[in-house]
């Protein structure tokens, strides 16, 4: 409670910063490490030669530029549904009352709660026999729309004044007209966060995408890398962190430059 | 025809819930009544393109669980994940907040943002690292241990190592949610407090048992719900980093259930996925009682 913090802390909280992000250090040095390296004994932290070609075997031995097309359109397209679906549903729960609101949020929240293994194999039965295995579709639509994005909608639109809605319906204004031009302009910091959250853990899936995903020209980041990583019998060391850079080094400067817009709704949701 | 004002809103509000509604009764809410209704019936793979062969057999999936030692095990593993690592978790969690809210007045968003960091990577190339750290004899870990004169062992091989190495890995992975929780939580509590505990001349240790830690009660529990509900479910660590292995001691119940599913036993997995749902739903509602403030 000092004025200027004491010492200590700032030594024991910089040293378990230092072991915390120790191991993307490790990772970032040794993948430009030559092969050999890598899992030299007794393990090193710089390299002793600098080298490029892990990243460049990552376009030449694997289609790298085809995952990462992947990664991105499926996020985006998550990430804007969610936006879009979340918050409209978010504006009615928060700011209008019609029959059925009351089990609609109900059902929404008692979502939270199923596990993922609940709904993967009826889920997986679904897409398969609908014929969207393998499919961008199949990638997307089970994640347009997510209870824990109407949860923060709904959350931060409560707190929107009454007044505000109010008396834009005495003006005669229809609800799409006050969604569209009072709320949604005043969400920008929730729809900031969802779309953040959103975007990361997109980015980040691997289950879903790893079953439904069944050629190469299908993979996801991580896919190609878990794959990758378990699959063959002589594993390329040095192409296996060079793609783990380059699944995780975007999302930690993403994270790092949003962050501000990032942390109250993880207080409010605990969604990771 | 002038509908009424009620009806009117009802429209509206199922208008604007409409495309949320259709995608959620379709991929979520859909599915997990499928997923009840398959627990009754010995549906398999291979039945897919002929549901009609599908027969109903009751609880007898059910039944099978609890004589079934693979997923018993996977059970104990599951409830060792839990108890040892929502404990873990917040204990280091809750140093971390602590130490950025009350002891450093600089760099304050650098401690955040730098412990929140593993959170928002990949499970899939954190594992690939971890790998690396861990190897018997290149792995970073042990190198460290070998300045120490420790002889390292082979973490993720040792029967007695591997579920606790995997429970270390899921702290460091979890602990940045709750620091921002614990975070969020310690903001609100009114300084006042401990001005008014300081004339009395209160220690800080009994600043912290009696004033921070029941001011955080609130912000624990939440910590503890959602901390208990993710490692209930448990999946990724053990898939990426051991496959189950050494001799099923990293097997959780959720990776089992994928298991059966890969064997096309689609019944069986979808009746040991209710009951994970019947646990987990179980233990919410019990720290939902815990949660609600004493009167």
């Amino acid at each position: 409670m000092t004025a200027k913090g004491r010492w200590w802390v700032y030594v024991v909280l910089t040293a378990g910063l230092l072991a915390v992000i120790s191991p993307f250090v490790w990772m970032l040095l040794s993948s430009v490490k030559p092969a050999g390296e890598i899992l030299g004994t007794p393990p090193t932290w710089l390299p002793g030669h600098v080298t490029g070609e892990h990243y460049r075997s990552l376009f030449e031995r694997l289609d790298l530029a085809t995952y990462l097309t992947n990664s991105v359109a499926v996020a985006v397209a998550v990430t804007v549904g969610n936006m879009v679906f979340c918050s409209m549903l978010g504006y009615v729960l928060a700011k209008l009352s019609f029959r059925g609101r009351r089990l609609l949020f109900g059902l929404v929240m008692g979502m939270l709660m199923v596990p993922g293994m609940v709904t993967f194999v009826p889920l997986f039965i679904l897409v398969s026999n609908v014929g969207l295995a393998n499919t961008y579709s199949g990638l997307i639509l089970p994640y347009l729309v997510q209870p824990v994005g109407v949860f923060l909608m709904r959350q931060f639109i409560g707190e929107l004044p009454d007044e505000l809605i109010d008396a834009a319906r005495v003006d005669g204004a229809g609800e799409a007209r006050i969604f569209a031009r009072i709320v949604l302009p005043l969400c920008g910091p929730a729809l900031a966060t969802l779309g953040i959250i959103t975007f990361l853990a997109s980015w980040n899936n691997f289950l879903w995408p790893l079953v439904v995903a069944q050629t190469e020209d299908m993979y996801t980041m991580p896919v190609a890398l878990a794959l990758y990583s378990v699959g063959q019998n002589s594993i390329d060391y040095g192409l296996l962190l060079a793609g783990a850079v380059v699944v995780v080094v975007p999302v930690l400067l993403l994270f790092t430059f949003l962050q501000r817009h990032f942390t109250q709704g993880i207080a409010t949701t605990g969604f990771r | 025809m002038a509908l009424s004002r009620a009806t009117h809103r009802t429209i509206v509000g199922w208008t604007f819930a409409l495309p949320f509604a259709v995608l959620f009764v379709v991929f979520m809410a859909g599915p997990v009544i499928a997923s009840l209704g398959m627990s009754f019936t010995d549906i398999r793979g291979t039945d897919l393109r002929t549901p009609l062969n599908v027969g109903v057999i009751g609880l007898e999936n059910y039944a099978r669980l609890f004589s079934d030692t693979r997923f018993l095990r996977a059970a104990w593993n599951t409830v060792l994940f839990v108890v040892l690592g929502v404990p873990l978790t917040i204990v280091l969690a809750l140093a971390v907040a602590l130490g950025i809210d009350r002891g450093v007045t600089k760099f304050r968003t650098v401690f955040r943002v730098g412990y929140y960091l593993p959170v928002v990577t990949s499970i899939v190339a954190v594992a690939v690292v971890w790998r690396f750290l861990l190897h018997p004899d290149s792995g970073m870990v042990n190198g460290l241990l070998g300045l120490a004169g420790i002889d390292g062992p082979n973490w993720l091989t040792d029967p007695d190592l591997a579920l606790p190495s995997l429970i270390v890995m899921a702290a460091w992975r979890g602990m940045g949610t709750l620091m921002v929780i614990f975070l969020a939580g310690l903001q609100s509590i009114p300084r006042t407090l401990y001005e008014a505990a300081a004339i009395d001349g209160a220690g800080p240790w009994q600043r912290l048992r009696d004033i921070t830690l029941p001011m955080l009660r609130p912000a624990l529990l939440f910590a503890a719900v959602i901390t208990g509900i993710g490692y209930l479910q448990v999946f990724e660590e053990p898939f990426v980093m051991t496959q189950g292995t050494p001799l099923d001691r990293t097997l959780t119940v959720s990776y089992y259930i994928y298991n059966q599913f890969g064997f096309g036993n689609y019944g069986y997995a979808a009746a040991m996925s209710y009951v994970l749902f019947t646990v987990i739903v179980g233990l919410t509602v019990v720290q939902f009682r815990l949660l609600r403030p004493k009167t």
